[in-house]
């Protein structure tokens, strides 16, 4: 059942003339039951003509006068030119229309309802998806479409749009069932079947497949002129007749501009569409962690300077490597609370980060089994530890750097001094208390930094003594302050710094990150 | 902490290469000395050989006004590009140091790049300059062109190349460089 009216008759035969497949001719009758199109082509046009029958023997009385006058030329010409007797219409355009319907490319789809609807192109597609080996409980069809198609379902639309709105004032173009749904209605039953998981409307795995249509591209050409506006060239798109480019000024463009520019039904194409490769893709996973880093020689992020590497390894690497073999994913971002150099190290409780894992092929992993992937990243090297590892939302990859600027640091400090320290040093020290210091962008960072002038604070500080010239100083800071600088003072250029504070040469031999306190992300995950 | 006892490679020589240009312009021993951060970044300074620095000499003015129509304090740079540094080639003079003797010194950029900063502290304190040449008394931080970094230093002497330099000055003169008008 094609749940057809009898007022679309007129719309049926006239596409039909026109040259538009079966589903198309559905379409554009506003058929809005999924079934309809995932019968077999073949069964569609046998109902279709069973359909335009039935109406004409219905028609066939009192209203054969009405029709010479009113049918436009089209019909009209196909008319003259097929042995129409009075008694015999219903047959003589049924053996006219058949020869339409069944071998020649649509006119409105370009054979992508035609051809690409069937058990074989959808085995085809879902072979590439079974060879992608994801891991999926479900997967959302994606169509790309070539763009001229807007162009003919537009000239097919005001071939129409008399009978249609005859049908039924209420109805618009929008209410045409678009090709991008139709093809959907018709394939998706079979693309679940096969690879046994529901097509839905929305889904975290995409399979993305395309067709294109060299033959036709010109279709779109006239509107450049007509509606240059809708056409600006952009850097990254080849053409600038894209799809929504296309729609845009389809919009714009009067029905007299169009007809006048374009012809209304479509030339019919010698070939029909070329299927594009089916991709897919898995929406990225995001997980997140706090980190501590044990090593003086480890980068958080590769170094490289002038495209060389300069240290192997890195904190995201260490990190990211386990990750994306069990995500199986094709890449990572990184991202973290700020960030610390080479050669300091982070203890407490670690530096909160945040990866996501782009394309993962699987994406379910359970509470039992993030802990493992922990203790698998944390098993590889003991430059690194990872705790609290957990998956979250995008949302929560952004705020990773949000108030970044409140936090406090704690950090622990080797302190050199050239002149012997002394107890009343280590007192000064405990006793300075919300040090507000001047900051220009150290000399080390300039190069990518822009050059300025931050106040940081210095909460507390408490000094141990070590040996004669050597002690370890403890330091609570904003977060950012840069505290080699506070030591040593980058010629100067950090003021007040301990140089100054101490009046002695000093120097910072070591220094790691202690704890980042108030950092709301990652939840800490009790002790596991 | 045993071998942290001797002392510890400073923060100049952990992070920084020192280069050197002798006889600036022909003058004698008027040695500029330029510390090129591995970043690219190169701090100039005056060499300890530098007349200013001899004989215990006092500064009575240093001016970072090298024209009528240029001053270095003028300088602003913006962004992480720098946008807007005046760019300097190896002879642009960025100050000239007057002392108590009234004899004037010009202190030149020594390598092509951006001007990133002047010390404005000497200014404030000349002192500064001579008791810290190399580290609180520098003169001005240029940056090099990402694609000159490596070349910049063609024309200039290693720390070995200056040291033997100096001590050949010393050889032929028993005494330590006088300045020359
Ligand atoms: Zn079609």
């Amino acid at each position: 059942m094609l749940s057809l009216k009898e007022k679309d008759s007129p719309i049926v035969r006239k596409l039909l003339d026109a040259g538009c497949c079966a589903r198309c001719v559905l379409r554009f009758c506003c058929v809005g039951k999924c079934s309809s199109y995932q019968l077999p082509s073949e069964d569609i046009n046998k109902e279709l003509l069973a359909f335009l029958s039935e109406a004409d023997g219905e028609q066939s009385h009192g209203a054969a006068e009405q029709t010479q006058t009113e049918d436009p030329p089209c019909k009209k010409l196909k008319l003259d030119s097929a042995p129409v007797g009075q008694d015999g219409s219903s047959e003589a355009s049924a053996a006219h229309t058949e020869p339409n319907v069944q071998s020649e490319i649509c006119v409105a789809c370009l054979g992508v309802l035609q051809d690409f609807c069937d058990l074989s192109y959808t085995k085809q597609v879902c072979e590439v998806v079974r060879k992608a080996d994801y891991k999926f409980g479900s997967l959302v069809l994606a169509v790309s479409l070539p763009a001229q198609l807007s162009v003919r379902e537009h000239s097919c639309w005001l071939h129409i749009k008399k009978e249609v709105k005859e049908k039924s004032m209420c109805l618009d173009k929008e209410d045409v069932v678009q090709v991008k749904d139709a093809f959907k209605w018709a394939i998706q039953g079979m693309v679940g079947k096969e690879l046994g998981t529901p097509v839905l409307t929305n889904s975290l795995f995409e399979v993305s497949v395309g067709f294109t249509h060299p033959e036709t591209e010109a279709d779109c050409h006239f509107l450049a002129t007509t509606c240059s506006d809708c056409f600006k060239p952009t850097k990254n798109k080849a053409s600038v007749f894209t799809r929504m480019a296309v729609v845009k000024a389809l919009d714009k463009i009067s029905d007299a501009k169009f007809l006048r520019h374009y012809p209304c039904p479509p030339v019919r194409p010698a070939s029909k569409c070329t299927p594009l490769d089916t991709t897919c893709l898995h929406t990225s996973v995001f997980i997140a962690g706090r980190y501590n880093k044990f090593s003086r020689e480890l980068p958080q992020t590769p170094w490289v300077i002038d495209g060389e590497r300069r240290m192997e390894g890195s904190v995201e690497e260490l990190i990211a490597d386990p990750l994306l073999s069990s995500f199986r994913a094709d890449g990572f971002n990184f991202s973290s609370s700020g960030r610390e150099d080479v050669d300091v190290r982070t203890l407490g409780n670690g530096r909160p980060f945040a990866m996501e894992l782009l394309n993962p092929h699987r994406a379910k992993f359970n509470g039992a089994e993030v802990r493992q992937l922990q203790e698998v990243i944390n098993a590889s090297s003991d430059k690194i530890r990872v705790r609290d590892l957990q998956i979250v939302t995008r949302d929560a990859m952004g705020r990773m750097k949000e108030g970044e600027e409140e936090k406090t640091k704690s950090y622990s400090a080797l302190i050199w001094t050239k002149k012997a320290i002394t107890n009343s040093d280590l007192d000064f020290i405990a006793n300075i208390k919300e040090l507000k210091i001047d900051q220009k962008t150290p000399l080390r960072v300039l190069h990518r930094r822009p050059l300025a002038v931050r106040q940081r604070v210095i909460h507390s500080m408490s000094a141990s003594y070590l040996d004669t010239h050597h002690f370890r100083l403890q330091l609570h800071t904003q977060a950012g302050t840069y505290i080699k600088e506070f030591v040593h003072g980058d010629f100067g250029r950090t003021k007040p710094n301990l140089c100054a504070l101490m009046e002695s040469e000093v120097d910072i031999l070591e220094l790691d990150v202690e704890d980042s306190v108030y950092v709301p992300l990652p939840t800490t995950l009790d002790d596991l | 902490m045993e071998e942290a006892e001797k002392k510890a490679p400073s923060v100049t020589d952990r992070y920084y290469t020192r280069w050197y240009k002798t006889d600036m312009k022909g003058k004698p021993c008027e040695d500029h000395c330029i510390l090129q951060h591995s970043n690219r970044i190169c701090v100039i300074t005056l060499a300890e050989s530098h007349p200013i620095l001899q004989n215990g000499r006092k500064i009575k003015s240093i001016n970072y006004r090298i024209s009528d129509g240029c001053s270095r304090l003028n300088n602003k740079v913006s962004g992480k590009s720098k946008r807007g540094g005046q760019f300097l080639t190896e002879f642009a003079p960025l100050c000239r140091i007057t002392c108590t003797d009234n004899i004037e010194y010009t202190i030149f950029s020594c390598i092509r790049g951006r001007l990133l900063e002047v010390n404005e502290d000497i200014l404030k304190q000349p002192d500064l300059l001579l008791e810290k040449p190399s580290t609180e008394g520098y003169i001005a931080v240029i940056l090099p062109k990402l694609e000159e970094s490596k070349s910049i230093t063609n024309g200039l002497l290693t720390r070995q190349q200056y040291e033997e330099v100096v001590s050949k000055r010393t050889a032929q003169q028993p005494k330590p460089c006088r300045d020359q008008p």
